[in-house]
C-alpha cells in the first residue's frame, strides 16, 4: 500500500539518522581533546569525513533519480534516506566545526550547507502539503481540459458579444487577450490571471453603455454583485439583449472560476518545483565550497 | 449463359489475387471478380503510407506476385505491376451476388451488375470486411453518394450529409465539419452506439452549431439535380414530416454486412453460431461444397502471406497437381523430436487418435492447430508449469503421463494419455491452480491460448468436452481434499454454467439461497444494502465460490452478488451441497471457518465509512478484470512525472502510461495504464498473435507485431499506442558535461527525427518484465505515490485508505 517518503519502510532511515546523531553527540561529549573542540582533532576529522561523504552521497540522489533502470534500492527509499540523513548532516557539521564560526571559507561552506538543507525542508513541506490541495483544486479535471474549456468559453463569449454590440465585442476580445495563464516564475507563483480584470472591463463597458443610452436607472455601482448588475441591466435594454448580456456575464464568471483554478494549479505545481531551483544550484556551490574547505585545511593548516 | 472459365476467383485480396496470378501463370482459364475499381480493397483502404508487415517471417512466400514488408503504396504498386505482367483476367466492378452449384457440378455466378459466369471451380477470397451497407433508397448509387471517406481534408466549402450514427460516421462528420457545412442524419434519437469520446465530440459539435443533426430521421431518396448550384438533393423522413437538403455530397457510413450470410447462401456451412467461427475447410481449403475453395481471412487465415500461399496452393489443387502446403516443412520440424512416423499426415492422425478432444476437428484445423502448437517431450520429473504462474497455454497428453500436484492434497493426480490439462487458466485467465510435472515417457502438445480459444469457438464438441472437464476439476480443486471424487460426482452432475453481463445480479440480499456459485471467469462484488445504499463489502475473483453462507447458516442471502465484469459461474445445487456437508464433517468444519473469516471481513468493511466506495470506484474503472493495476495516491503525488519518464527511458522512449489522465476518487487516482486484464481485450484480434502473457502475468507485445492497430482499438482503457522507435540518447555524463541532448527523462528534442518512414508498432506496458527491479514507474516514484496491486488486495487496500 502507499507509504510516503517519511514513513517508508517504517521510517527506517529516521532511526538510522537518529542513531547517527546520538552516536555523534555521545562521542562529542565524551571526547576531550584538551583544546576547544574543532575539526582538527581525530573526532573532528572523523565527523568531517562522514559529513563530506554524506554530502557527496546526498548529491548522488540526482543521479539515482535519473537512473531509471537502476536496481540499487527504490527512488522512494533513496528520497527517504536523503531527507533523514540530510537532516542529520546539520548536527554532524556543527559538531565537526566545534561551533567555531568566522568570516571565512569554512563557515561559508557551513552556511551554504544549511541553506541547501533548509531549502530541502521547504521541499518536504511542499511535497506534503500541495499534492492534496492540487487534487482538490483540479476536481478530477486535467489542466488541459480546463484550458480547453477556457478557450471554448472565450470563443462562445466572443460570438455572443458580437451579437450584442461592437463595443462589448471589443471589450470581450481585449479581456481574452489579457487573460494570461502561466508565464514567468513570478506570475506562476502569484496565481493571478487577467480574468478579474476582464469582468471588471465588461462591467465598465456595460455601465458606460447604460449611461450613454441615458437609461432611467442609476449608473452601475462598482462592486455590485453580478445578479444585481443583471437586474440593473434588465431595466436598461431590450429583452433579447438583456438575455444575451446575462449569458455573457454567466460565461465570463464561469471562465473566471476556471481561469482561477488553472492559475492556482500552475501555482501549486510551481511551488512544488521552484525550491529545487534553489536547492540544486546551492548544493553545487556547497560542493565547490566543500572542496575549497578541504584543500584549504590541508594546505594551510 | 455467361462466359465459361475453369476457375472463378471471387475477391482480389492477397489470397484471390495470388490464385488468379498463379492461374494466369499456368495458362489456366480464369476470371478474377472484384467489386471495386482497384485490387485488394482491404489493403487499398489502409491509410496512406502505412507500413505493412509480412508476418509470419518463418513462412516462405509461394506466389507469382511479390510480397515483402513495406509501404502500402509499394506493395499495391508491385501487385498492380504483377497483375498486368501476368495478364490476369481481372474484372472490376463485378460484385458477386450469388454462387450456385448446378447438379452437373458447374457453378453459376451472378454479379450485382447483371453479368453471369460459369466456372468449374470457385475460389472465395472475400475476406471478413464485408460489403459496405448502402443507403437502400432510390439514388443510392449516384456519383455524389459515397460509402467511405479517405481524406476529409480533400473537401472544402461543400454541403455534406453524413448518414449514420456509428464511430465512422461521427469521425467523418467531425473531420469534415472543419471545412464544410455538415449535416448528420441519425435514425435514432441518440448516438448510443458510438464510443464515449466520439459521442461527446458529436454532441458538442451539434451543440456548438458546427454540425446540424437530424434525429429520428431516415433518408427517403437521393436525387441528382441538373439545375442550381448543388448537384443533388436528399429527401429525409423526419418526425415532423419531410425535409429536403440540397447537397454536394452524401457520405453514408452504415457499417458492413458480414459476409457470412452470403457465404451461407452459397451452401457453405459454419460449425457454430459464434461470430468468430469460420467455415470448416479441408487441408486443400475445400469447403463442404465440392470445388468451392475458401482462402484468406474468411477461412481463418488473417495474414497476407498465408492467404497468398493458399491462393497458389488452391490453383495447383484445382489443376490436379499435388502440392505440399507451404507449412509442411514447419510442421515436419515440429515432429522431428518424435520418431517412427512415415508421413506428416500419419503423425497428425496419430495425435488426433490419441487425444479424444482433438478427434472432432478437421484435418486443416488440425494442421493449423499443430502449426501454432509445440510438441514437448519433457524428462520424467520436469516441471511443466508451476502453481501461480500466469501462463495460459493448453496441454494435451499424447503419450505417457503427467502429475498434477494440487495444494492440500498429498498424492498428485495422475493424468494419462488422451487427457488434457491447463484448461483452468485458459478459461479463467488467472494463475495456474496447480503445479504439473511430467511423468515417464511424456509427450505433450502445448497449444497457445489464441489457437485453443479459436478451436473452442469453432468446434462445439471441443467446447463441450472442455467445459465438462472444467466443472469436475473446479469442484474437485475446491472441495476435494476432504471429499472423494465419487462423493463429488453428484454435485458435478447437477452443476450448470451461468453467464452474466457486467452489473448483472447473481443473487440478491434477502432471497432464499438454494445454490452456490463457483466463479469461473470474471469477478463479482459482494454488497449489502445499508441505509438504502448499496455498500460494497468485498470483491470475489475467479476461482472462488460465493453463496455458501445461505446454505450453511442463515437460509437467506446476507448480501448481494453482482458481476463486476462479464462473468461465468458454475452453479452448484444447494441440496446436493448440503448433503455433501452432512456426509463429510471435516469439509463442513473447513467451510465454516472460511465462513467465519468472511463474516468478520465483511463486518470490518461495513464498519468503515466509505471503504467500500473505493472498491466500487475501482470496479467502475474496470479494475474487476485487472490482474495488476497501477494506482496513484494523489495526496502523495508531486506531479513530477518521474513515473512517465522512467517508463519512456526503459521502453525505447515512449511512455506507456499517462499519469495525469484518468479519474480520481478520494485521492486514489487510476492513471491510463495497462491493467493486464484476465482476458485481455487487446489479444482478441491480433493477426500475428503478438500479444502474449508472460508467466508473471505481464501482457506484452512480441516483436512480430505487424502494426495493424487492432489492439489499440480493442483496448477499452486506451493504454496501447502506435509508436516508432526514437533515436538513441546520449549517456548521463555526455548530457551533463558536454551538453549532448536530450537528457535522461527528456523527450527527444527534435521531433522531425522521429517522423521517418519507420514502421509504427503497437506499444504497451509490459510491467517491465525485462527490467531486473520490476515496474520502473513504481520504482521511480520518489514519494511512494505509485503502487501496483492486484484486485485481490482491493479490500485490504480500501481498509488501508481509511
Amino acid at each position: 500500500m502507499h507509504a510516503s517518503f517519511l514513513t517508508h519502510a517504517r521510517s527506517r532511515y529516521l532511526w538510522i539518522a537518529l542513531a547517527l546523531c546520538v552516536a555523534s553527540i555521545t562521542a562529542y561529549v565524551w571526547h576531550d581533546p584538551g583544546i576547544a573542540p574543532n575539526g582538527g582533532t581525530w573526532l573532528g576529522y572523523t565527523l568531517g569525513t562522514i559529513g563530506a561523504l554524506l554530502i557527496v552521497w546526498l548529491m548522488l540522489f540526482g543521479v539515482r533519480k535519473r537512473s531509471y533502470a537502476s536496481t540499487l534500492g527504490s527512488t522512494l527509499g533513496w528520497l527517504s534516506a536523503h531527507v533523514y540523513l540530510g537532516t542529520a548532516l546539520i548536527l554532524i557539521a556543527l559538531l565537526h566545526s566545534g561551533f567555531q564560526f568566522g568570516w571565512n571559507l569554512h563557515t561559508l561552506a557551513l552556511v551554504l550547507m544549511l541553506a541547501v538543507i533548509f531549502s530541502g525542508f521547504f521541499g518536504v513541506y511542499a511535497y506534503l502539503r500541495y499534492p492534496t490541495l492540487m487534487t482538490r483544486n483540479r476536481d478530477s479535471a486535467t489542466r488541459d481540459a480546463m484550458l480547453e474549456e477556457v478557450a471554448e468559453i472565450d470563443q462562445n463569449a466572443l460570438a455572443l458579444a458580437d451579437g450584442i454590440a461592437p463595443e462589448i465585442h471589443a471589450v470581450v476580445l481585449r479581456s481574452i487577450q489579457n487573460t494570461r495563464l502561466g508565464g514567468g516564475v513570478w506570475t506562476q507563483l502569484r496565481a493571478r490571471d487577467g480574468s478579474d480584470l476582464a469582468i471588471a472591463k465588461v462591467r465598465q463597458a456595460i455601465a458606460e453603455r447604460a449611461t450613454q443610452s441615458g437609461g432611467a436607472g442609476k449608473p452601475l455601482q462598482a462592486g455590485q454583485t453580478l445578479v444585481a448588475m443583471v437586474d440593473f441591466l434588465a431595466g436598461q435594454t431590450d429583452d433579447r439583449q438583456t438575455e444575451a448580456l446575462r449569458k455573457l456575464i454567466d460565461m465570463l464568471s464561469r471562465k473566471r472560476a476556471l481561469a482561477t483554478r488553472v492559475a492556482r494549479d500552475i501555482q501549486y505545481q510551481a511551488v512544488m518545483e521552484i525550491w529545487l531551483y534553489v536547492h540544486v544550484p546551492l548544493s553545487f556551490s556547497l560542493l565547490a565550497a566543500l572542496l575549497g574547505h578541504i584543500v584549504v585545511v590541508f594546505f594551510y593548516w | 449463359m455467361g462466359e465459361r472459365f475453369t476457375i472463378a476467383i471471387v475477391g482480389s485480396g492477397p489470397g484471390g489475387l495470388s490464385a488468379a496470378a498463379r492461374a494466369a501463370e499456368r495458362g489456366t482459364s480464369h476470371v478474377l471478380l472484384e467489386a471495386e475499381p482497384h485490387l485488394s480493397n482491404t489493403i487499398y483502404r489502409y491509410q496512406k503510407g502505412k507500413y505493412v508487415m509480412d508476418e509470419p517471417a518463418i513462412l516462405p512466400l509461394r506466389s507469382p506476385i511479390p510480397f515483402a514488408a513495406g509501404l502500402r503504396e509499394t506493395i499495391l504498386g508491385a501487385w498492380d505491376d504483377a497483375t498486368a505482367r501476368l495478364k490476369v483476367n481481372v474484372r472490376h466492378g463485378h460484385e458477386v451476388s450469388a454462387i450456385q452449384r448446378r447438379p452437373d457440378g458447374v457453378f453459376d455466378i451472378r454479379c450485382g451488375n447483371g453479368a453471369t459466369f460459369e466456372a468449374d471451380a470457385v475460389v472465395l477470397g472475400i475476406g471478413l470486411q464485408g460489403n459496405l451497407r448502402k443507403l437502400g433508397v432510390a439514388g443510392e448509387d449516384l456519383p455524389f453518394v459515397q460509402y467511405q471517406l479517405d481524406d476529409p481534408d480533400a473537401y472544402e466549402g461543400e454541403t455534406i450529409v453524413v448518414v449514420g450514427a456509428g464511430d465512422a460516421a461521427i469521425e467523418n462528420a467531425i473531420a469534415l465539419a472543419k471545412q464544410n457545412n455538415v449535416v448528420i442524419v441519425n435514425r435514432k434519437d441518440e448516438f448510443a452506439r458510438a464510443k464515449k469520446g466520439n459521442e461527446q465530440g458529436i454532441l458538442k459539435a451539434i451543440e456548438d452549431g458546427l454540425i446540424e443533426c437530424y434525429y429520428n430521421a431516415a433518408p427517403e431518396r437521393v436525387e441528382a439535380l441538373s439545375a442550381g448550384r448543388k448537384p443533388g438533393r436528399m429527401i429525409l423522413t423526419t418526425e415532423k414530416g419531410r425535409a429536403q437538403i440540397l447537397v454536394d455530397r452524401v457520405i453514408a457510413r452504415l457499417g458492413a454486412t458480414a459476409p457470412r450470410g452470403f457465404v451461407e447462401a452459397c451452401g457453405v456451412t459454419f460449425p457454430s453460431k459464434d461470430p468468430a467461427s469460420v467455415p470448416a475447410i479441408s487441408a486443400q481449403y475445400e469447403s463442404n461444397v465440392p470445388k468451392l475453395y475458401i482462402v484468406g481471412a474468411l477461412g481463418g487465415y488473417p495474414l497476407i502471406k498465408q492467404a497468398m500461399n493458399q491462393g497458389y496452393e488452391v490453383v495447383e489443387t484445382i489443376c490436379g497437381d499435388v502440392v505440399e502446403p507451404a507449412d509442411a516443412p514447419l510442421l515436419k520440424a515440429k515432429f522431428a523430436s518424435l520418431q517412427g512416423f512415415a508421413s506428416l499426415e500419419q503423425a497428425l492422425g496419430q495425435i488426433q487418435r490419441s487425444v479424444p478432444v482433438l478427434s472432432h476437428i478437421t484435418p486443416l484445423q488440425m494442421r493449423e492447430f499443430m502449426l501454432d502448437s509445440d510438441i514437448r517431450t519433457p524428462a520424467d520429473g520436469e516441471v511443466i508449469f508451476t502453481r501461480n504462474d500466469y501462463t495460459n497455454s493448453f496441454y494435451s497428453i499424447v503419450e505417457g503421463e503427467a502429475r498434477v500436484a494440487i495444494e492440500g492434497q498429498a498424492a498428485p493426480v495422475v493424468l494419462r494419455r488422451g487427457e488434457f490439462f491447463g484448461e483452468m487458466s485458459l478459461i479463467s485467465g488467472r494463475r495456474r491452480s496447480a503445479t504439473v510435472t511430467a511423468g515417464p515417457n511424456c509427450v505433450l502438445v502445448e497449444t497457445p491460448r489464441r489457437s485453443m480459444n479459436r478451436l473452442i469457438a469453432s468446434v462445439e464438441a471441443v467446447k463441450r468436452e472442455i467445459d465438462r472437464v472444467f466443472i469436475v476439476r473446479a469442484i474437485q480443486s475446491r472441495f476435494a481434499p476432504e471429499a472423494s471424487v465419487a462423493q463429488l460426482a453428484e454435485m458435478a452432475e447437477g452443476a450448470t454454467l451461468k453467464r452474466y453481463k457486467a452489473g448483472d445480479i447473481v443473487f440478491q440480499e434477502g432471497e432464499v439461497g438454494d445454490c452456490l456459485h463457483l466463479v469461473r471467469v470474471g469477478s463479482l462484488t459482494i454488497s449489502r444494502n445499508i441505509g438504502g445504499r448499496d455498500v460494497v463489502l468485498t470483491y470475489v475473483a475467479a476461482g472462488n465460490y460465493v453463496g455458501e453462507m445461505a446454505l450453511m447458516g442463515e437460509s437467506r442471502r446476507s448480501a448481494s452478488a453482482r458481476a463486476a465484469i462479464a462473468t461465468e459461474t458454475i452453479r452448484l445445487d444447494g441440496d446436493a451441497f448440503k448433503r455433501l456437508l452432512n456426509r463429510i464433517p471435516v469439509l463442513k468444519l473447513r467451510l465454516q471457518k472460511e465462513y467465519k473469516d468472511r463474516t468478520a471481513a465483511n463486518l470490518a468493511m461495513q464498519a468503515l465509512p466509505g471503504g467500500g466506495d473505493i472498491i466500487s470506484f475501482l470496479m467502475a474503472q474496470g479494475a474487476g478484470e485487472a490482474t495488476d493495476i497501477l494506482l496513484i495516491d494523489e495526496s502523495l503525488c508531486v506531479r513530477c512525472d518521474n513515473c512517465e519518464k522512467a517508463c519512456a527511458e526503459t521502453h525505447g522512449g515512449t511512455s506507456r502510461l499517462d499519469r495525469e489522465a484518468g479519474p480520481t476518487y478520494a485521492d486514489v487516482h487510476v492513471p491510463t495504464s495497462c491493467r493486464h486484464c484476465e482476458h485481455p481485450h487487446c489479444m482478441k484480434d491480433c493477426p500475428p498473435d503478438a500479444l502474449r502473457r508472460a508467466p508473471n502475468g505481464e501482457v506484452f507485445i512480441a516483436d512480430n507485431c505487424i502494426g495493424c492497430g487492432n489492439c489499440e482499438r480493442n483496448c477499452p482503457y486506451g493504454v496501447i499506442h502506435m509508436a516508432s522507435k526514437p533515436p538513441k540518447k546520449p549517456g548521463l555524463l555526455q548530457w551533463l558535461l558536454l551538453g549532448r541532448g536530450p537528457g535522461p527523462g527528456e523527450a527527444p528534442y527534435d521531433p522531425a527525427v522521429k517522423k521517418d518512414g519507420q514502421a509504427k508498432k503497437a506499444v504497451k506496458c509490459d510491467m517491465c518484465k525485462d527490467q531486473a527491479g520490476g515496474a520502473a514507474c513504481v520504482r521511480a516514484c520518489p514519494t511512494g505515490a505509485a503502487i501496483r496491486i492486484s484486485p485481490e488486495e482491493f479490500p485490504a487496500y480500501a481498509q488501508s485508505r481509511r
